[in-house]
């Protein structure tokens, strides 16, 4: 049997959006940085050699305007992709976003369409602050006539990325940058993961996680020490917050009858309260306990490591969390607790072992 | 008769003046030269901008400013948190993520403040504080004060609509605000070619009614002298200047790092500017107008270093914010 090609998030982009331009000579990509030595952490690598610069632009550090200038392309034909190295960024241009892109179709009775793809990376660590750092990705769920995506694994990166371009929508393209450097299956042909479809990760019969983004591979660590105590989760990845397949986790919660939504936004008005608010509208009667999240507190993210340590919610909460959900006594897994702290990494500010410095 | 004694008593006043201007100088540089030193032990867990080869902007512009007098700044801050008269064991300890820093370890490198030194705030949104420095001088205008504000930015902040809205608004009012634009040709990797025409900067400022020059940023008497002209034309009662001085960074876009290896800049064009280092520029005039002699410089060096040591136990011995802390300041009281 060969061996399944392995490769990373970043490198699964960057083959999405290079089989995307190939196949489609409408497709272009812009943003700050797409073309400089460090290609978006990777994510860019090889395009400008391979497409050239008209088709693969650097970018003034103009974001409301630029973004401007692709929604223009795109109502003339074009698919522009726009890269920020920042989530953040993007606040600049919420109003081509949300008061253009967002409604065109709709507000001239469907006669014309914004297929457009902004990519946004989320992120946490290495002391990048307030503004550098937000997971504000539910700003955009709220807004009607957009897509928001998520992908957790290389796998849908590529798959959903491919989606993305095609779909004649704005469609928000959120990767988490401790998602980059992650290694998984990815076919070297081009495939399509459908926008709108969330995935059972994992089976489980006594409770469900839906969990978003870096918070699936974090949901993913936690049930292999839940396994150990006996405790049987289910981990639905959302992928796309926008369309929502609640479909998916009611099923799920019939199942089980408890619901645990993890997301890496705030608290109140996040992601993680419009699944619960879902399951609560149209599965209530099969819920056993309270749904319950797990999310940012409603505090700006701190630089200093001495706070983000507690700032950012890891597996160990989900762990505690699942425990309380289900009746497991925490004396019977404090030990398994103890465990997984020894073998945490001295710092909890990196994605690996291997990075030392400024993202 | 008095116009010699005059004379003399200018030379002297502009001597003192550059002897301060290079003691600011090297300090922004130690500084820096110390992160560089001591980030790889991996204990300042957070993205540093180094500004060395653009110390002479803050320095000389600084130089010009009364104590009442407000800076803001950009990613890039450190050599205007100093110039400014910034607490540096407290901005080391921000950086180092302590509870002793200038913002209490919230902000790291990227959200300086000394409000004691009236320097208001550095944030890292490009363009971000240019229009709050405008406010501020809206403000002093509402209240009838006399001071000037400053807004400290790279040519990338050219390119970001806040830019052009704030000089056409400053313009406009005539606030009494100096926009400072530090050019040293990149915006992270990227050459002012390949995002803005080629059109001068200044051309921009002009265009919205407002004086504009254009000068040598790694000459610190030239950054000085065309700051103080600027300042009063702003405190007559003028309205804004704006000031693009050409630079160079010597370093990373951000980190400790030399870059020459990412391919984006030659060896040649760094080796280039190298030689147009401004402290060594201002070293130089300092020993050849027999302003200083090498043991005066020497001994600024000297002093610097001690002082940035202190500097550097203060930080390492502060204390980390507690755990309980973090929810604090959410919300003004
Ligand atoms: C609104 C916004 N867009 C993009 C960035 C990413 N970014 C950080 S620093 C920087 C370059 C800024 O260049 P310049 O203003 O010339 O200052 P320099 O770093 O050269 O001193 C960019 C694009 C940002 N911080 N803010
Ligand atoms: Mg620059």
């Amino acid at each position: 049997m060969t061996k399944l090609r392995e490769i990373t998030y970043a490198e699964a982009i960057a083959e999405a959006i290079s089989q995307s331009m190939e196949k489609d000579p409408s497709v272009f990509i812009i943003g700050e940085g797409v073309p400089d030595p460090k290609a978006i952490f990777g994510t860019t690598k090889g395009l400008v050699e391979k497409y050239g610069s008209d088709r693969v632009l650097d970018m003034p550090v103009s974001e409301n305007a630029l973004t401007g200038v692709c929604i223009g392309t795109a109502l003339r034909g074009m698919r522009p992709i726009m890269v920020h190295q920042r989530l953040d960024f993007v606040l600049l241009a919420m109003d081509q976003i949300v008061n253009n892109s967002a409604k065109w179709h709709y507000m001239f009775g469907g006669q014309t369409s914004v297929p457009f793809v902004v990519r946004a990376v989320i992120g946490m660590g290495w002391g990048q602050g307030a503004q550098h750092s937000q997971n504000i990705q539910a700003i955009f769920t709220h807004i009607p006539g957009l897509k928001v995506v998520m992908p957790a694994t290389p796998y849908d990166a590529k798959g959903l990325l491919i989606s993305s371009i095609q779909d004649n929508n704005p469609v928000i393209f959120i990767e988490h940058r401790w998602l980059h450097h992650i290694r998984g299956h990815v076919p070297t042909e081009m495939y399509n993961v459908p926008i709108g479809k969330a995935e059972i990760i994992k089976d489980g019969k006594d409770i469900t996680i839906a969990s978003t983004s870096y918070m699936t591979i974090e949901a993913l660590n936690a049930t292999k020490v839940l396994e150990e105590a006996g405790v049987s989760a289910e981990i639905i990845d959302i992928r796309t917050l926008k369309p929502l397949d609640d479909s998916m986790i009611i099923d799920s919660v019939k199942k089980t009858g408890r619901l645990l939504a993890v997301d890496s936004g705030y608290y109140t008005g996040g992601f993680a309260g419009e699944i619960i608010a879902r399951i609560s509208e149209k599965a209530f009667e099969y819920l056993k306990v309270p749904p319950q999240r797990i999310t940012l507190p409603d505090i700006p993210s701190p630089s200093t490591p001495a706070l983000t340590k507690y700032y950012y919610p890891r597996h160990i909460d989900i762990i505690q969390k699942v425990c309380q959900m289900t009746g497991k006594p925490t004396s019977q897994i404090t030990h398994l607790i103890e465990l997984e702290r020894k073998k945490e990494p001295q710092h909890l500010d990196v994605p690996n072992k291997e990075f030392t410095g400024p993202f | 008769m008095e116009d010699h004694y005059n004379s003399k008593l200018v030379i002297k006043l502009n001597e003192i003046i550059l002897i301060q201007i290079y003691k600011i100088m090297v300090l922004i540089r130690k500084f820096e030269e110390k992160i560089i030193e001591l980030y790889s032990e991996q204990e300042m867990r957070c993205p540093v901008h180094l500004c060395i080869g653009h110390e002479a902007i803050p320095a000389g512009v600084c130089e010009n400013l009364n104590k009442g007098d407000v800076v803001f700044s950009n990613h890039r801050s450190h050599g205007h948190y100093i110039a400014k008269g910034g607490d540096i064991k407290r901005m080391l300890a921000e950086i180092y993520g302590k509870v002793t820093g200038c913002s209490k370890g919230r902000g790291g490198s990227m959200h300086l403040i000394d409000l004691s030194a009236n320097f208001l705030a550095s944030t890292p949104i490009v363009g971000g504080t240019i229009p709050l420095a405008a406010g501020a001088a809206l403000a002093s205008k509402m209240q009838n004060k006399s001071n000037v504000s400053v807004a400290f930015f790279g040519d990338a902040a050219v390119e970001e609509g806040t830019l052009h809205e704030t000089l056409n608004f400053a313009s406009l009012h005539k606030l009494p605000v100096l926009f400072v634009c530090e050019n040293n040709l990149y915006s992270t990797q990227t050459h002012i070619n390949e995002r803005q025409p080629a059109r001068e900067i200044v051309k921009v400022a002009e265009g919205h009614g407002i004086k504009a020059f254009r000068g040598d940023g790694n000459n610190a008497i030239e950054v000085y002298e065309t700051a103080k002209n600027a300042i009063e034309h702003i405190k007559s009662g003028n309205g804004p200047v704006f000031l693009e001085f050409l630079t160079y960074r010597f370093r990373e876009h951000c980190g400790p790092n030399e870059d020459v290896s990412l391919g984006y800049r030659t060896k040649e064009e760094i080796l280039e500017w190298t030689k147009k280092d401004p402290i060594k520029k201002l070293g130089n005039k300092l020993l050849d107008d027999k302003i200083a002699t090498n043991e005066e410089l020497e001994k600024i060096e000297h002093d610097t270093g001690i002082q940035i040591e202190q500097a550097v136990s203060f930080a390492k011995e502060s204390q980390f914010p507690k755990k309980d802390s973090m929810d604090k300041n959410v919300y003004s009281e």
